[in-house]
This record gives C-alpha cells, sequence and structure tokens, in this order.
C-alpha cells in the first residue's frame, strides 16, 4: 500500500490497531484492556519464568504433534478420495460433518474415551486440523491435468509412484492452502484442549490469569500466541508463493 | 459369400504382414450405447509414420489411445511387434497433444521422467536425457522449467522425453496442433527427418489434411459415427522430394484434394 506517495511495509496497519489499544487502554475505558505498552512490558517479564516456558513446552509438543497427525493422515486420506470414487463415497459425507460440527461438543467424549491426559488434547489437535487438509488434498487432486496421469501411466508408473511424483506435486498448492488453514483451526484446538480436558499449557496460564484478574498477563500471553500462530501461518503462505506458479498451469 | 472370399484373401496375405510394427484387427469400443469405433482393423508397418486422419468425434485419439494401452478396447486385438497389448508397455511412447509436462520439473527431469519410471539410476537417465533435449534442439534450456518455454519447445520436451525411452512405436495425439503454424511447419520438417534416421514406426493423429499429406507413408482415413477405415493412401513419391518442394508437388496437391472431397460430406 502506498500512503502520500510512501511505500509501506507489509501490516503497517498493525501499528495503526496497537496505537488505537494504547490510546483506549491509557483513557482506563476499561479495566479489562490495559494499555498494550504494559501488556508489552508484563510479556517480557513472564517469557522468562519456568511456568510460561513450562507453558510454552506443553502447548508447543500437543500443537506440533496434533498437526504432525492431522497432515500425515489428513493428506494421503484427501488425495485418495480425490483419486478413488468409492472411498470418496465413503468417507466425503463424515468429512463435511466433522468439518461443520462443533467440534468442541466432542471434547467431553474424548475425556471419556482417550482420559484426561495430553493423549487426549493432541486428538483434538488433530480433530480441529484434519478435515479442512483432507478436503484441500481431495479438491487439488480433483482438479488435476488428466493427461499428466495418462502420461504417467503411458510410461509405467506404478500407484506408489503415481501417487507420489504425479498427484502429491499437482495438488499441492491446494495441499499447502488446507494445510495452512488446518493449521490456525489446530491453534483453536491446543488451547480448548488445554482448557476443557486438563489445565496444562497456555490453557492453564489463560485460566490462571483470568480467575486472578491479571488482565497484563492475560494479554501478553494471547499476544504471544497470535504471533506464533499468524508466524507460522504467514511461512506456510510463503511456500504457497513459491509453488503457486505452476498452480495455474497444471 | 463375398465376406468369406475376402477373409480368405486375409489369410493368404497374413504372411506378407508379418512387418507390421503395429496390427488392429476388428477394435470395438462403446461408451455405454455409443459406439466409438466398430469393427475397426488398420496395420501399420514397422519404420514407416501412419496418419490417422479424419473429421473430429471420428475415434482417432480413442484409437491411438487403445494402442497405448491406455483404453481398453471392447472388441478386438492390437498386436504390437507380434504380441498383445494388454496395457501401457515399454514398445509404445506417448507424445501429447497438451505436452503433459510436469510443471514442477525443470526440462531435464521431464525429459528424464519416462526413464524414471522405469527405475532408470539418475546418471544414466540423465546422460539419455542430455543427449535427446540436444537432438530436439533445446540444448541449454535444460535447468528451465515449462513455464519458460514458448508452446513449441514444450512440445519438443514431450517428444524428447517420448524418444529417450527408445520405445519402438511413437504414439503421436495431435502433437502440433497447440503451437503456432510457423512451429508446426518446422515440426514437420524435423519430424519428416525423424523417421528417416529413427528406426521407429510413428502412429501420427491429425485433423489436418495438409499435414497428413506432408509427413505421411500411409494415411488412413478415419470416418465417423460409428467409426471405422474409410481409406488408405499411400503417397509413393512424396519420401524422395526435398522438405521444401513437397508442398508444390503434383501428387502431393492431388492427394491433399482427393482426401478434402472424401471428407468434406463429414463436416457440419
Amino acid at each position: 500500500m502506498k500512503v502520500f506517495g510512501v511505500r509501506l511495509p507489509g501490516m503497517s496497519s498493525l501499528l495503526l490497531w496497537g496505537l488505537l489499544w494504547e490510546i483506549v487502554g491509557r483513557s482506563g475505558y476499561s479495566f479489562f484492556v490495559p494499555p498494550l505498552s504494559e501488556v508489552v512490558t508484563t510479556l517480557f517479564e513472564i517469557i522468562g519464568t519456568a511456568a510460561f516456558q513450562k507453558a510454552l513446552y506443553e502447548t508447543a509438543y500437543a500443537f506440533c504433534s496434533g498437526v504432525f497427525f492431522a497432515i500425515v493422515i489428513g493428506i494421503p486420506t484427501g488425495i485418495l478420495m480425490g483419486k478413488n470414487r468409492l472411498v470418496d463415497e465413503l468417507l466425503l459425507p463424515w468429512v463435511n460433518i466433522f468439518l461443520s460440527a462443533p467440534l468442541t461438543a466432542l471434547v467431553p467424549v474424548l475425556m471419556v474415551l482417550f482420559g484426561f491426559g495430553m493423549k487426549s488434547i493432541i486428538i483434538t489437535t488433530t480433530l480441529f486440523a484434519i478435515w479442512i487438509i483432507i478436503l484441500n488434498a481431495r479438491a487439488g487432486v480433483m482438479q488435476i491435468n488428466r493427461s499428466l496421469v495418462e502420461m504417467a501411466t503411458s510410461f509405467g508408473a506404478t500407484p506408489w509412484s503415481a501417487f507420489s511424483k504425479i498427484y502429491f506435486w499437482a495438488a499441492l498448492p491446494e495441499i499447502l492452502g488446507g494445510v495452512r488453514i488446518g493449521i490456525i483451526r489446530a491453534v483453536k484446538g491446543v488451547i480448548i484442549g488445554q482448557l476443557l480436558i486438563s489445565l496444562v499449557g497456555f490453557g492453564a496460564l489463560f485460566e490462571l490469569y483470568s480467575n486472578n484478574f491479571l488482565m497484563k498477563h492475560f494479554w501478553a500471553v494471547l499476544v504471544v500466541l497470535f504471533a506464533l500462530a499468524f508466524t507460522i501461518s504467514e511461512f506456510l503462505a510463503y511456500l504457497e508463493r513459491r509453488v503457486s506458479y505452476y498452480a495455474a498451469k497444471r | 459369400m463375398a465376406m468369406l472370399q475376402t477373409d480368405a484373401l486375409a489369410e493368404e496375405l497374413a504372411p506378407l504382414q508379418t512387418d507390421n510394427a503395429v496390427s488392429v484387427s476388428g477394435v470395438s469400443k462403446n461408451y455405454g450405447d455409443v459406439e466409438a469405433l466398430k469393427n475397426l482393423s488398420l496395420d501399420f508397418p514397422r519404420g514407416q509414420l501412419t496418419s490417422l486422419l479424419g473429421p473430429s468425434g471420428c475415434g482417432k485419439t480413442t484409437l491411438l489411445k487403445i494402442i497405448a494401452g491406455l483404453l481398453d478396447p471392447t472388441e478386438g486385438e492390437i498386436l504390437v511387434n507380434g504380441s498383445p497389448v494388454t496395457g501401457p508397455g515399454e514398445d509404445r511412447a506417448f507424445v501429447f497433444q497438451d505436452f503433459a509436462l510436469l510443471p514442477w520439473a525443470s526440462v531435464l527431469r521431464n525429459v528424464s521422467f519416462g526413464l524414471e519410471l522405469r527405475g532408470v539410476a539418475k546418471s544414466e537417465r540423465e546422460d539419455i536425457a542430455i543427449k535427446y533435449i540436444k537432438e530436439v534442439g533445446l540444448d541449454g534450456f535444460e535447468k528451465s522449467f515449462p513455464h519458460e518455454l514458448s508452446g513449441g519447445m514444450r512440445q519438443r520436451v514431450g517428444l524428447a522425453r517420448a524418444l529417450s525411452v527408445d520405445a519402438d512405436v511413437l504414439l503421436m495425439d495431435e502433437p502440433f496442433s497447440a503451437v503456432d503454424e510457423q512451429t508446426r511447419r518446422k515440426f514437420q520438417e524435423d519430424l519428416l527427418a525423424l523417421v528417416a534416421n529413427e528406426n521407429k514406426t510413428f502412429i501420427f493423429v491429425t485433423h489436418s489434411i495438409e499435414e497428413a499429406v506432408y509427413v505421411s507413408d500411409q494415411i488412413a482415413i478415419l470416418l465417423p459415427r460409428p467409426s471405422r477405415v474409410a481409406d488408405i493412401i499411400r503417397p509413393t513419391g512424396l519420401r524422395e522430394k526435398d522438405t521444401a518442394s513437397i508442398r508444390r508437388d503434383p501428387e502431393y496437391l492431388d492427394i491433399v484434394d482427393e482426401i478434402w472431397e472424401s471428407l468434406k460430406t463429414y463436416v457440419e
């Protein structure tokens, strides 16, 4: 964007919103909105504490495991659904139901099935992320150029090499788009898991700070979480742009 | 009765046909109730270029894909070098109308992709690919990507890929229809050189009468609904001519006219 002929770097608008936050905070409008500057100061105070680092570790562990399972199960399932009519007919209704279902309501069921520990949190995270990854991989495969498949077949490709050398790469732009949205959903999943299943990680910190009305601390943790999610999402968007040169030419 | 006689005649001629690289006999292909091909028989002499020419919807691409093993015929049999076709095989290579290149792979990887799928080791397949990239005139473009090339250059990549697997039979599905006119002329000349130099059998699908007459040793005219071979034309004197003077040759002009006369009633 250009303002008065000066090219602004990306996300300059965040400065404006940050400023607004600061003004609202200083005006004393609400106890729940401390000024941004104080939130940032608190952020640096708590970032070194053992409690924060433990929370970060627990959250990162659950998040990464959940996303890992969502990706390694979701992408092959989606590709298979795009390739095989029968598998598609079998699974598509379920994928669509779970994609739009209020998964939070399922969490108590997961607790009964898998206990109150890390396992349930990881499964919750996976359940939040996996459906959109499946649907996107499926969509990517379904729009594949038929003659690429015929080409591979005519040169005697085995099902596995067609899968790994043609289908995966042809669907990669859509797959990355799905993973990006899936990861954003996984952030939601991991925090909801930590709040509902067992109070660990960032979920425990949120609970602790909001119950004790430590709003600066509360916002600081939230800012860290947003920043992490945003960074991962932008990194995937960057990967997506790297493959977009061929997205239009398949 | 007449049918019996032709059958007997065909059997008598059979021993003479041993030098057919590809032989199609009694092939039918139905899509539900639609008969795309009906009882079609055609032979493709070894080392020569045979064109399948006909109006759109005459099933020429269907026939080519059946020969390639990409489609199964409803009835009939295809022999390649005497053995029946049951699927794609190393004796055939396909050149696609829309090139069918991997957009995420370099020219080098695209050209060697056929060999990659056949399990040839990386250094070996790249050596072969480099040789054919040079042969089709794309020297220096090994590291380019398909979207950086023109349509004509992309089809050269497709051609190099088909050549590098060293199949006996090259199946070309309207390979020059997606490139511009001047490039197409250059391609046609290069194809004549290829037929002369490579000891391969070419099966070439086209809808252009001029192109078919220019490049072919044998032209099979296919008529639609259901598809059948209406005529087989073998230009006799054109191969010896210089590539530049073929289009002025009386035989060339006569054949083009003759084919147009027989096809024009089928053009909507």
